[in-house]
């Protein structure tokens, strides 16, 4: 340590090296502050108007100026818990087969191709949507569901094929290579001393993987879904393509509904009215402060997992 | 190993310098750079003209980005821009925020066709105003409705549930078609309005022209409004809706261009008009001017290139409008925008 102290003191470069980078990474949560900043001042105009009723009125009428973002939060949130609900445990799933029970050469090859879904643009997604997926939900699986399950709010309505299901899925396609490579991550940091104890107590494959991996991982998992969601919440173009677009709160998942990005990135170029783009600019501040509660929990709860571990 | 690279490196740096220096030289080439800004719809056209013009006069340089009408207001509001280009004129509010005066030149007209899916039918429905304003107001809601079947006979509609696809995106098409469905229709004017984003009763929203002829198509039942275009190249069949003077009318160049010919004797100075639902029995009643917006007085050598550019896309540019599917202005027409162009003052 002193020695390292004493080499800095000679070498000037060092030393301007050290604030040159010091500069740089203060640079980046500067740049988070002032684009807060700018949201605040640019949504401005909308929070004097309306309020807290904002937050809490799904009217949204640029013609009459009414403007509201409940439904869009709605629209946001649902799709990404829907993506949660089918991505979450595939993700999980194949996370603990590629570091439990798969040959390492399968693991590679398999990992790589998961991670490569990460790759594939957004617009891309929501083509696949629109021309495969959407069709196939609308004459399959959207009629099969509401006569199987039509009792349910949930599955009720005409099968329009785009909606709310289709963006759920097409995210939980999305978000599948994050949760998958951060829960490997978070297997693969379990000692190995842990499944032998468990093996050793005579616990069968299932259990080793149940006792001494995932409860292990749990909260590390839980990290993982989190990064997930905040991806799924900030995901635009995809979801515009298949979400159907409307402004509307309903139960059934078949239903059109719209996001806070999609509605920012639909309505933006060609608002022209100041109200209007005041309104866009604020539902980007919710956005905004929504996915960084989201990523700030997922932040803790890894680092909770990753403490845990070095206070083995 | 220390040689190789620098020599690699300095191999880079001289053809870096090489790049550069091309591109130099093309740039000085143009004496005047003009930059412009707005409107998607007019972008095919207007790329075009550029070009072509470039070439004819090689001093001419014009960068045109495509961010929407209300971007291009704003920049133009902000003076960032040369010109402005909008799918809907001004409105006063917008003007009076202007540091300077300026002018609307309408370039060409675009027509908004009404798009469907029937199955068992093929082309040929006709429509009129207060079926169309049902349709969207979500008040006919069955592709066999005695309405629907009286006005065509000989076609058997089928028991489908008409699903209404529109944009999603704010877009000077939704701001063409709520126009007209705000002229014809009372109750939508009271419970919808006109606006290039509006709240819609009923309906999809597609992303773009694209996004809502992909609902159209795939949809059994679908009924969507797209500029003329892209129905004709997803070769989706369009309706025939009857005009003011009660006459079923096509879209096509022929009947947008008389509809603008139709709106002409009521036109005011500054072309800032909705020409949708105007006398004439060859009209067709859904169209708009897409404009570009000019201060009315331009200064240097940029503002004679801007004037000639103009004076060249009204008159020989307009017979590159027809082969992209953009109307031309009607003769007439023409002429009394040659006259505001005239009036542009370049100091």
């Amino acid at each position: 340590m002193k020695i390292i102290r004493k080499r800095r003191d000679i070498h000037h470069g060092d030393r301007y090296f050290y604030f040159l980078l010091k500069g740089l990474a203060s640079g980046l949560p500067l740049l988070l502050f002032l684009i807060a900043a700018f949201l605040l001042k640019a949504s401005w105009p909308t929070i004097n108007e309306f309020g807290a009723a904002f937050l809490f009125t799904q009217d949204w009428d640029p013609v009459g100026e009414h403007f509201g973002v409940l439904a869009f939060a709605f629209g946001t949130i649902v799709s990404s818990l829907i993506a949660i609900a089918i991505g979450a445990p595939l993700s999980i799933f194949t996370a603990l087969f590629l570091t439990e029970l798969a040959s390492s050469r399968v693991a590679k090859v398999a990992g790589f191709l998961v991670e490569m879904l990460a790759a594939i643009p957004s617009v891309v997604y929501g083509l696949w949507g629109i021309f495969v997926l959407a069709p196939i939900l609308r004459i399959h699986v959207e009629p099969f569901l509401g006569k199987t399950l039509g009792f349910l709010p949930l599955f009720q309505g005409p099968p329009y094929g785009v909606g709310m299901l289709a963006a759920g899925i097409v995210l939980a396609i999305m978000i599948i290579p994050t949760i998958t490579s951060v829960s490997r991550e978070v297997f693969r940091s379990v000692p190995q001393s842990y499944r032998e104890a468990a093996m050793a107590l005579g616990a069968t494959r299932w259990e080793v993987m149940r006792i001494a991996v995932l409860k292990t991982g749990s909260t590390g998992i839980l990290g993982a879904v989190i990064l997930g969601l905040g991806r799924a919440l900030g995901e635009t173009m995809a979801v515009t393509m298949v979400i159907g677009n409307r402004a509307d709160i309903s139960a059934s998942l078949f239903s059109p509904a719209q996001t806070m990005s999609s509605v920012i990135a639909n309505e933006y170029a060609e608002a022209t009215s100041a109200t209007h783009v005041a309104a866009l600019l604020e539902i980007g501040l919710v956005l905004f402060l929504l996915t960084f509660i989201v990523n700030s929990l997922a932040r803790v709860f890894v680092w909770r997992a990753s403490l845990g571990r070095s206070a083995r | 190993m220390m040689n190789m690279m620098m020599k690699k490196i300095s191999v880079l740096v001289t053809t870096l310098l090489a790049i550069q220096a091309t591109v130099t030289i093309a740039h000085s080439a143009a004496a005047t750079r003009l930059t412009g800004a707005g409107a998607t719809f007019p972008y095919p056209l207007y790329s075009k003209w550029f070009f072509e013009y470039q070439k004819r006069n090689p001093e001419a340089e014009i960068n045109y980005q495509s961010i929407g009408s209300g971007g291009g207001i704003r920049q133009f509001t902000e003076g960032t821009i040369d010109f402005g280009a909008s799918d809907a004129p001004m409105t006063d509010e917008q003007l009076a925020k202007l540091a300077q005066p300026a002018f609307h030149i309408p370039t060409v007209l675009g027509a908004v066709v009404l798009t469907y899916h029937v199955p068992g039918t093929s082309t040929g429905l006709k429509l009129t105003p207060d079926v169309l304003a049902d349709i969207f107001l979500g008040k006919l809601t069955k592709w066999n409705d005695p309405r629907l079947t009286k006005l065509n006979p000989g076609v058997s509609f089928p028991d489908t549930p008409i699903l209404v696809a529109h944009r999603s995106d704010g877009s000077g098409t939704t701001g063409i078609f709520t126009d007209y469905l705000s002229k014809v229709s009372p109750e939508w004017k009271k419970k919808v309005g006109q606006g290039t984003a509006v709240k819609w009763p009923v309906g999809l929203g597609g992303k773009g022209n694209e996004g809502v002829t992909g609902l159209v198509k795939q949809t059994p039942g679908a009924i969507g409004y797209v500029e003329l275009i892209y129905a004709e190249n997803s070769k989706l069949p369009y309706a025939s809706v009857q005009n003011a003077a009660g006459h079923f009318t096509l879209p096509s160049m022929k009947s947008v261009s008389a509809a603008a010919a139709g709106a002409l004797k009521t036109m005011p100075g500054d072309f800032r008009v909705s020409i949708t639902n105007p006398p004439g029995k060859d009209s067709y009643p859904i169209s708009g001017f897409t404009y570009l917006l000019v201060h009315q007085t331009v200064s240097g050598a940029k503002g004679r290139t801007l004037v000639e550019f103009l004076e060249w896309a009204v008159s020989d540019g307009q017979k590159l409008a027809e082969p992209l599917s953009y109307a031309p202005l009607p003769h007439s027409l023409a002429k009394k925008v040659e006259a505001t162009i005239k009036k542009i003052q370049v100091k």
